[in-house]
């Protein structure tokens, strides 16, 4: 059988499909959510703090699978230490990325103790970095779609004031927008959202949920309500065409193909953004160019 | 004479021992155009902060619109440090001034006709109307400060706060802005709290100047705060004012390094 054959193949297809209910699901819920949040990622200049959750988170994980616990809830436990660590600590950009970077060469080489004390399924250990998008539970989803309400409803309440602090947080904060407080409540909600991801799409590749769609967004639109909807629209393509295109490849994990999908939609928008920035995206309306200073005495 | 939209009273504002000013009282009314001058770590920024309750005096009170200073107040515009928006913000022009209307209100928020109506009488207030729909990180620093007045005039305030609006703009763009405040004052009775390091762009339109060096400050027109003796007096050495040509130019200042930001040294040129 050819490589090419290995890595796309749709026999038995209709049988197979109902086996990946619970993940087609996961996959959406996590795609609307992955994509709202990854709008905020972008704007506030934090894809190096969700790298730094997800290990830490990783670290949780692997402790829960050694001690026999819920996976997801060690997941959750260690990202929301990271992001309050980072949110406490870091509230300027240079100390955030010095305090990232020593936490998570940590986590990570926690994470890596954990797995190799543990003795159950090697695929369990991969899964945890690499993610196992078909192996979501029915308890695992109600984790995933719980913590999406919460979140999709706190995001949908801070919108105005949070786009406002992470844009210009100077004038926000002459305008009474509580600058300093919306910081570590925005890393708790990215925290359990990285955590729930996790056992999903693995540590390693969570930004290829969290980040590339926003920012595959953002270069063909300017708009802060299409932005998020373009968002959410690739990060489900991503993770609902994995999904699909892994189930007929034996073997296979879902992950390269979400992270692949992700990054054509990324090469797409980017090609299509240069394009049209070539023709002048900054093109003043005729008025513009002709018309002198208004009156400005 | 109307009720005065700043008033500080016996204000004084340090940290730790050092302190920045004290004694200082002061009230501008509508329309009022203020200048603060001085050199760096003078405290011009921190009276911008104590007026927007973001930031606590050491003694005396702040009265804004006859109330105490606090978060948030309706009733004041800011204007923050000129710099640059970076390119790949997912805003155009005319939502940066929509968050001077509602950015700090809690929820999604709903399009309305009166809400598009305010935000095009904002944009067209500046001149902006040609780049309203333009994302902003592409605009150049000087269109970026326009849309940042307009912002800050959005929600049509009595008091406007500007911090050094000016820097980085070249002369053009510097005129452009001064005039929008001036303009802004004269049909809107806004009162103007102007701080800058350069008097030069701004002095056409100044009615008074608060000048704060070395811990004292002088207040005045200025005529009365811009000459050698009051200068050399808050210095506390040597320094020469010389007019020419409706410039002021001012030598022999000592550079200051304290809590400096943007400039290491005060140019009054």
């Amino acid at each position: 059988m050819s490589i090419w054959h290995r890595i796309f193949d749709f026999s038995d297809y209709s049988a197979l499909l109902p086996l990946v209910q619970n993940s087609l699901i996961a996959g959406i819920v996590l795609g609307v959510l992955c994509g709202l949040i990854s709008t905020f990622v972008m704007m506030r200049d934090l894809p190096f703090a969700v790298h730094g959750i997800s290990e830490l988170s990783f670290a949780g994980a692997s402790a829960a699978l050694l001690g026999g616990v819920s996976v997801v809830l060690g997941s959750i436990g260690g990202s929301l230490i990271a992001a309050a660590i980072i949110g406490v600590l870091g509230i300027r950009a240079r100390e955030r990325n010095s305090v990232i970077g020593v936490l998570m060469p940590f986590g990570l080489g926690l994470g890596v103790l954990f797995l190799s004390l543990y003795n159950g399924r090697s695929g369990n250990k991969f899964g945890l970095l690499l993610g196992q998008v078909v192996a979501v539970d029915t308890v695992h989803l109600g984790y995933i779609i719980w913590t999406a309400a919460i979140v999709i409803v706190a995001l949908a309440v801070l919108w105005r004031p949070l786009t406002f602090a992470s844009t210009d947080p100077e004038a926000a904060a002459a305008r009474g927008v509580p600058v300093r407080l919306l910081s570590p409540v925005f890393m708790l909600l990215l925290g359990v959202t990285v955590a729930v991801s996790i056992p999903v799409v693995g540590a390693l590749l969570i930004l290829s949920i969290v980040c590339t769609p926003a920012a595959a967004a953002m270069r063909i639109t300017a708009s802060p309500a299409v932005v998020p909807l373009l968002s959410v629209v690739f990060a489900t393509i991503s993770t609902t065409g994995g999904i699909l295109l892994s189930l007929g490849a034996d073997g296979l994990p879902p992950t390269p193909y979400i992270t692949t999908i992700s990054f054509a939609i990324y090469a797409i928008c980017r090609t299509a953004g240069a394009v049209r920035a070539r023709r002048g995206w900054a093109r003043r309306r005729d008025v513009a160019v002709t018309a002198p200073v208004p009156d400005l005495g | 004479m109307t009720d005065p939209i700043l008033e500080l009273r016996d204000a004084a504002l340090g940290y730790g021992n050092r302190t920045l000013w004290s004694h200082l009282n002061l009230s501008v009314g509508p329309g009022e155009f203020l200048a603060v001058l001085g050199a760096n770590g003078s405290g011009k920024t921190s009276l911008l902060q104590t007026i927007l309750g973001l930031q606590r005096l050491t003694s005396g009170e702040v009265l804004v619109g006859g109330q105490p200073a606090r978060r948030g107040s309706e009733l004041i515009g800011y204007v923050p440090q000129q710099r640059r928006i970076d390119p790949q913000t997912p805003l155009r022009a005319r939502d940066v001034v929509g968050q001077g209307i509602d950015g700090h209100r809690w929820g999604i928020g709903r399009p309305s006709r009166a809400r598009r109506a305010q935000l095009d009488a904002a944009l067209a207030s500046v001149g902006a109307s040609a780049y309203a729909d333009l994302p902003v990180g592409v605009l150049s620093g000087g269109e970026q400060q326009r849309i940042r007045m307009a912002q800050a005039l959005a929600a049509d305030p009595q008091l406007l706060l500007c911090d050094e609006a000016l820097l980085s703009l070249d002369l053009n763009h510097q005129a452009a802005v001064t005039a929008l405040v001036d303009r802004r004052r004269r049909t809107a009775g806004t009162a103007i709290v102007f701080v800058s390091h350069e008097i030069n762009p701004i002095l056409p339109y100044v009615d008074r100047v608060l000048y704060l060096a070395g811990g004292r400050f002088r207040i005045g027109t200025v005529e009365e705060v811009m000459t050698s003796e009051t200068l050399s007096a808050l210095y506390g050495m040597q320094v020469e004012v010389l007019h020419s040509h409706g410039r002021i130019v001012v030598a022999g200042i000592p550079d200051v390094h304290v809590h400096s930001h943007d400039h290491d040294e005060v140019s009054l040129s």
